[in-house]
């Protein structure tokens, strides 16, 4: 236990991915240079899905896979978060239902904005630091990126403790290079040509990061084992690979295939499927661009195993559903302006007085539980929901979020408004006791049934289209899917 | 245990509109109509009404808040008026203000009206509305019907039926009340339907087609109840009286707990026996002639002959298949239409379902009427199956 590095790590990627061929079908009129990258399917974002509900579903899986281990603080990188003037971590603490004291902080303004973070987080050897990062990129239709970016989320706690990658160092170089840029006012990635990119950016970029930082640590271009140098078009990585010596075939996945690139998040996210597949006693430079290029430096340990054991499968091997008609995959991104009737008028005003009283009960999903005969009940209310009982102020807090559940009952309703129709919603019974009337994500038509295992989802439960904000919940998702299956 | 209302108060007029899609009728006109058949069915003033309750549900439309529209419609000379809602229950709910009001005393001649007009949403469904400011933050985005299709789910799981056989009998239910409804004048929905065309309807909220749903109408109802001597007087003997009035909330039991199946409203259930108990029914088989119950959507109907005690648990789809609860069948339920054809204006609903019985138990249904019914048996079910409010009326003669 005296270590410091890696001591979890989590990812996460929804379960939708649309087919890039679906892609290129509706758009290589416009593009015809499509059809070439028209391979594999890229993961994205529910309507109800946005950076947050990512790097929550990433960091629960870190938590989980790390027992025992406490965050001091925690950092949430994004360029995509929805909120510019209010915390988007403290979203994702809150659902976490992490402690008050907990530092609590994001990072943003770039690619490297997650890289930066666990270098800063490495720098204080007495802390733990659950790195959180995601994004959900706007991209034009028909434009490369769309077809190369994939929403994920990733999470690195790294701390004090048994690592499972010891944290060997970092370095960092910074360059004003504008090799892309996106504003409030271009609201989508601007990008320059890449081939001057990979020539004077990634090319100088990753040896000037690295290699003093290679021979601080006394290891060898040789001796790396996984080489995670993400770009959103993965064939520049072997470029990065090229000038560092590094032979290609030590590439880390790029994702390509069924996720895509994560923005953000992607070096966090690399970092942690390698993990789940790598083996002790290698050595792992994490790369990441923007401006400039943050390198860091691990070293697996035995303890690799243990986690291996505990962590969820690879996203590689999560049960997906692909989507093969582009206008719902535009419709999820908001990028269609579908006419959803009068129901959708609903006024979702939040009272905030409210929301924040009842914070931990929405955020964190933490219900009560009667010390005098034991029944979990959602919300904590004054009195027992159990007839037999109704005991007046005995209720401890008690988490639903992490609790496994069934469905009970259910139905797919095709009038009730929802951006992604039909929505369904039922009864849900929760292992240890507690029932909540709630609705349910990653159901497609004819896939619910009385009996499901269900795991539970932050999601975005309403949208106040007046006011330009929406509020988050938990929804019951099928527990086969995803990171906590 | 209190001994409850059971013939303590009469029920000497009663007036019902026209229920549907009422584009030419205002809350003013419905309430009017409804009002001007009771006084007359009763022999009475208007000024002879000593105190009045005006249900209305919905206040996102209709005529807002409280009580003083239904005042200033009928000039009422001043006199007590107090708004009420309950859900679906609301217009049960001002009957029972009027009875108690009676019965204890307060007043001889007392109204009950319920009126909704929700066809002024400019689409083809319900208002939208809030729950609450703390509900609204979790509970689901649900609509009726899908609220109400779970019973569905949880009773197919609970009975280990196939869902093609329950929605065989649902669909019965449904092509009863179309057959029944198309008997009716004052009914909204009154063409026949064949099987098929309930079972190949398309869905609105699984298991639930489009004709499990009922109709969405304006409408209005309403009852004059006095004390028994008053209702002598006017009628002689034979008029009707209320033998029961319960009702039952949900406490968060069926929303929280896991003792609830979803298969059931376990607030019928209860209001059920009191109602039994405070009418003196031992045998509802027996004494309950008919009945009209809560049929928001057919599965509604369904569990709930099993939750008044009419059919034993699992046995209510082959009752229904069976045609006990139909126009010709031991307990006839919904002779009128129900929810499902004579239609649903919130406010009114619950006495328009007292509106039938005392028709049949007056002798004056028409094509529709029953030999000697003894006691009719009206249910309201407000809120939805996890959490609701179940209103039971029963109402017999006092001879």
């Amino acid at each position: 236990m005296s270590g410091f590095g890696i001591l979890s790590a989590g990812a996460f990627a929804p379960r939708q991915r649309i087919a890039r061929a679906a892609i290129a079908d509706a758009m290589s009129w416009a593009q015809p240079a499509l059809k070439s990258a028209a391979k594999g399917v890229r993961a994205f974002a529910a309507w109800d899905e946005d950076p947050i509900t990512l790097g929550v579903e990433a960091a629960r899986s870190a938590v989980k896979s790390a027992p025992g281990v406490r965050a001091d603080q925690l950092c949430f990188a994004s360029t995509t978060a929805p909120f510019l003037d209010r915390q988007n971590a403290g979203v994702i603490a809150a659902a976490l239902d992490l402690p008050a004291e907990t530092f609590v902080f994001e990072t943003s303004g770039g690619q490297r904005a997650a890289t930066s973070a666990l270098i800063a987080a490495g720098a204080s050897r007495e802390r733990a630091t659950l790195a959180v990062a995601a994004d959900v990129r706007p991209v034009r239709a028909g434009s490369p990126l769309e077809m190369q970016a994939g929403d994920a989320g990733a999470a690195v706690l790294l701390g004090p403790g048994d690592p499972i990658a010891e944290f060997l160092g970092a370095n960092s170089v910074y360059a004003d290079l504008v090799d892309h840029y996106r504003t409030a006012e271009t609201g989508v990635d601007y990008v320059l040509e890449e081939r001057w990119y990979r020539d004077v950016g990634l090319s100088r970029l990753a040896p000037s990061a690295a290699a003093p930082l290679l021979e601080e640590a006394g290891v060898s271009a040789a001796e790396i084992t996984h080489l995670i140098a993400p770009s959103a078009n993965p064939s520049l990585a072997g470029a990065t690979a090229k000038a560092l010596g590094v032979d290609r075939g030590r590439l880390a996945d790029s994702l390509y295939d069924y996720c895509g690139h994560a923005g953000v998040a992607h070096p966090l996210l690399a970092l942690v499927e390698t993990l789940k597949t790598a083996r002790p006693g290698e050595t792992v430079l994490v790369l990441g661009f923007g401006q400039g290029c943050d390198a860091l430096l691990f070293r697996t340990t035995e303890a690799l195993r243990d986690f291996q054991e505990r962590a969820p499968a690879p996203i590689a091997d999560d049960p997906y559903r692909t989507e093969e008609n582009y206008l719902r995959f535009l419709s999820a991104r908001g990028a269609i302006d579908v006419d959803w009737g009068m129901r959708a008028e609903r006024d979702n005003r939040t009272a905030h007085t409210v929301a924040f009283d009842k914070s931990r009960a929405i955020t964190g999903f933490v219900g009560g539980r009667c010390r005098v005969c034991g029944t979990p009940q959602f919300p904590k209310s004054r009195r027992c929901v159990n007839p037999d009982c109704a005991a007046l102020d005995t209720q401890d807090d008690y988490r639903f979020a992490d609790r496994r559940a069934t469905i009970k009952s259910y139905t797919e309703d095709w009038l009730a408004f929802t951006r992604e129709p039909p929505l369904v919603y039922g009864n849900v019974s929760f292992e240890g006791g507690g029932n909540v009337f709630m609705e349910m994500c990653d159901f497609a038509p004819g896939d619910a049934a009385v009996g499901a295992a269900l795991a539970m989802r932050l999601r975005i439960k309403d949208v106040d289209t007046q006011r330009g904000f929406h509020r988050y919940f938990w929804n019951a998702a099928p527990a086969e899917g995803g990171a906590h299956g | 245990m209190a001994e409850g209302v059971r013939d303590k108060v009469a029920i000497v007029g009663m007036g019902c509109t026209r229920f549907g899609e009422r584009w030419d009728a205002r809350p003013e006109d419905l309430v009017t109509e409804a009002f001007e058949e009771a006084l007359g069915d009763a022999g009475l003033e208007r000024d002879q009404i000593e105190a009045a309750w005006f249900g209305v549900f919905y206040d996102e439309q209709n005529v807002g808040k409280s009580a003083y529209p239904l005042s200033q419609y009928l000039r009422l000379p001043n006199v007590p008026v107090t708004r009420v809602e309950n859900l679906c229950a609301t217009g049960t709910e001002a009957l029972r203000g009027a009875v108690y009001a009676v019965a204890a005393g307060a007043c001889d001649i007392a109204l009950a009206m319920g009126c909704e007009k929700l066809k002024d949403t400019g689409f083809a469904g319900l208002p939208e509305r809030t729950k609450g400011t703390f509900e609204d933050l979790y509970q689901p985005n649900f609509t009726p019907p899908g609220a109400f299709a779970q019973l569905g789910a949880a009773y197919a799981a609970k009975h280990g039926l196939d869902m093609g056989d329950l929605k065989r009998a649902m669909a019965h239910v449904s092509w009863k009340s179309h057959e029944n409804g198309a008997q009716n004048e004052k009914a909204h929905l009154r063409r026949r339907l064949t099987m098929e065309q309930i079972l190949n309807a398309p869905t609105v909220a699984y298991p639930l087609g489009v004709f499990d749903c009922c109709g969405v109408s304006d409408g209005a109802a309403c009852a004059i109840v006095a004390r028994p001597e008053i209702a002598r007087s006017l009628v002689g003997d034979g008029f009707v009286t209320v033998k029961a009035m319960q009702l039952a909330p949900s406490n968060g039991v069926e929303m929280g707990h896991q003792s609830w199946d979803g298969a059931h409203t376990l607030t019928t259930r209860k209001a059920a026996a009191r109602a039994y108990a405070e009418a003196g029914v031992s045998d509802p088989h027996a004494d309950i002639s008919l009945t009209e119950v809560h049929d928001c959507f057919s599965i509604t109907e369904l569990v709930l002959m099993e939750d008044l005690g009419l059919s034993d648990d699992g046995a209510a789809p082959g009752d229904i298949l069976d045609g006990r609860y139909d126009a010709d069948g031991a307990i006839p339920c919904q002779i009128d239409g129900g929810l499902k054809c004579f239609g649903h204006p919130i406010g009114a609903s619950g006495l328009r379902m007292t509106y039938e019985i005392y028709l049949q138990l007056t002798g004056r249904a028409g094509t529709r009427q029953l030999a000697s019914p003894k006691f009719g048996l009206a249910q309201n079910l407000g809120g939805i199956p996890n959490r609701n409010v179940a209103a039971i009326s029963i109402f017999g003669r006092n001879d």
